[in-house]
């Protein structure tokens, strides 16, 4: 069988959008391209119908209804809005936040300016699989907090959060739940009512849709009010004013469809690939560490450091195969990954990691091409080790003297 | 990242991969770096009677660039003395492998395992001049 180069493996950052979806999308483009805010004609009218049909639809993936949906640009604007819309809303009720130091950037760098302005945040470590203990959860609210924020999975580890239990312990507190699940629907069951979630972050690209759309999930019952972060035409009942992405919610809302319909058969048949790959990967490169929880993981995920090579050396060994890596060379920081320092991987071991993504399309023999590819590049960038060639010769990298940064 | 062409090519075809005898009298050799930091380089060289490079050996454990930087040093190196070696500025590493700022780093690192190996050498000289006196 012949394989098609280069090999997608990225899923976590982006995935392609599936043709059905693109079908769905292209007419409102052409005929079908009114505001959906315009009242007085059937190019609005036909806008505002995808629109609230894709509310419908998109709710029904997570348990919710379609008044509870906001559009929002993506995932990053509705962690923002949830946010700082709930921390600015209740301000007089509180001003303490829980969140977790595995969660995206999105959500950190968001609590990181309410604590300029004065909120007080408690970031909560996690385990070593990099989960969020919820014992920790409890011990940290406190009658002052008003929302805590956990992620349903982890963009890099594919770590699953007990949201569920988390999100009763916050509810028993009266304090709002946010859940960034961008990474876990359509992947992993989930339920805004099981979970307890007042806010929910999606995002439609990370399941087949376009780019460019995502929602907040808002409960209303009880209602949960937050401030808007942009202002403007009172669009989505005031909550974020802008003109409708229409083709992009019809998107969003096909992707929903499909992932719901769809989702029990894919993840069993992407959990396969992903053991396949694990399996043919460790039966034949020695000294490999799976990083995270291979029992609450997303189906799709594997993360896997390679002792003695350095992830970004790998990845351009790789270079047919789109992978990511927590190695500090692929950021301008020259840091290795946060989310692994935080489940205790050694800073050594986390330049040496290797994110790969599965998904819809990935292949058998994509897989199998793949394990090939990453035995016989390791054995070569081994080769060429320092630190291979110590640690054969019986050397304990720990007793030799290194520099500084 | 996009690489450039050199740091490509000294990646896939990296020059004078290997080790040599680290307790002989006329190899120097140095190993800089971190494994925490991402970057670790041994640099050997085996230095001729007259004060040649006769040899040079690297082993890398980092990116492309750090790889491509060590592997050209020891192309560089071989076939000067001593202290034609000692010159060799992390700058001109810079130049010819056209590295981004994020990566003057590696370059710097392969300056110092040059000039590490050359000290390493030095001293079994000394050493030697010693005992023999």
């Amino acid at each position: 069988m012949t394989i098609k180069l280069p090999i997608y493996m990225d899923y976590h950052a982006t995935t392609p959008v599936d043709e059905r979806v693109l079908e769905a999308m292209l007419p409102y483009f052409r005929e079908n391209f009114g505001n959906a805010a315009s009242r007085s004609h059937a190019f609005g009218w036909s806008a505002e119908e995808a629109v609230e049909k894709g509310r419908e639809e998109v709710a029904k993936l997570i348990g919710a209804v379609g008044k509870e949906i906001v559009w929002t640009s993506g995932a990053t604007e509705s962690d923002n809005l949830a946010i700082k819309g709930v921390a600015e809303f209740y301000k007089d009720r509180g001003s303490h936040i829980i969140t977790a130091v595995t969660e995206h950037k999105a959500v950190l760098d968001t609590c990181k300016r309410l604590e300029k302005q004065g909120c007080v945040v408690t970031y909560l470590p996690v385990d070593s699989d990099g989960r969020v203990n919820p014992q920790t959860v409890a011990d940290a609210l406190t009658d002052k907090t008003i929302l805590v924020s956990i992620m349903l999975a982890n963009n890099e580890i594919g770590t699953v959060n007990p949201v569920d239990e988390i999100g009763a312990l916050v509810k028993a507190r009266g304090a709002f739940f946010h859940i960034d699940a961008v990474q876990g629907v359509g992947k992993i069951p989930f339920d805004v009512n099981r979970s307890h979630a007042d806010l929910v972050s999606l995002s439609a690209h990370k399941m087949y849709g376009p780019k460019g759309i995502g929602a907040l999930y808002v409960r209303r019952k009880p209602r949960v009010r937050i401030t808007p972060i942009i202002d403007g035409g009172g669009h989505e009942r005031g909550m974020r004013s802008g003109t409708l992405n229409v083709p992009g919610i019809v998107g969003f809302a096909k992707a929903a469809e499909l992932c719901r319909l769809e989702m029990a058969d894919e993840s069993s048949r992407v959990l396969a690939l992903r053991e396949r790959l694990r399996k043919g990967i460790e039966a034949r490169v020695p000294n490999t560490v799976v990083n995270g929880s291979l029992e609450h993981r997303l189906p799709g995920n594997l993360n896997i450091s390679f002792a003695f090579v350095e992830g970004e050396a790998m990845m351009m060994a790789l270079k047919d195969v789109a992978v990511s890596s927590g190695s500090a060379c692929t950021s301008a920081s020259l840091e290795p990954s946060y989310v692994l320092r935080a489940l205790g991987v050694a800073e050594e071991m986390a330049h040496t990691s290797i994110r790969f993504g599965l998904g819809r399309f990935t292949t058998e023999a994509e897989v199998d091409y793949v394990i090939d590819l990453v035995a016989d590049k390791v054995k070569r960038l081994r080769e060429m080790s320092p630190l291979w060639e110590l640690a054969q010769s019986g050397v304990d990298l720990k007793s030799i003297q290194w520099g500084a940064h | 990242m996009a690489y450039s062409n050199k740091v490509i090519d000294h990646y896939e075809n990296p020059r004078n991969v290997g080790s040599l005898d680290a307790a002989a009298s006329d190899v120097g050799t140095a190993l800089v770096g971190a494994p925490a930091c991402g970057d670790v380089m041994k640099l050997q060289i085996k230095v001729g009677k007259n004060g040649v490079i006769e040899d040079a050996k690297f082993k890398t454990f980092g990116c492309g660039s750090a790889i491509a930087s060590s592997s050209l040093a020891t192309e560089w190196i071989k076939g000067m003395t001593v202290d034609q070696a000692m010159s060799v500025r992390n700058t001109q590493i810079v130049e010819e492998l056209s590295l981004p700022p994020v990566k003057i780093h590696c370059s710097v690192l392969a300056e110092d395992a040059i000039k590490g190996a050359i000290a390493d050498y030095r001293k079994k000289q000394e050493h030697r001049t010693e005992s023999a006196a």
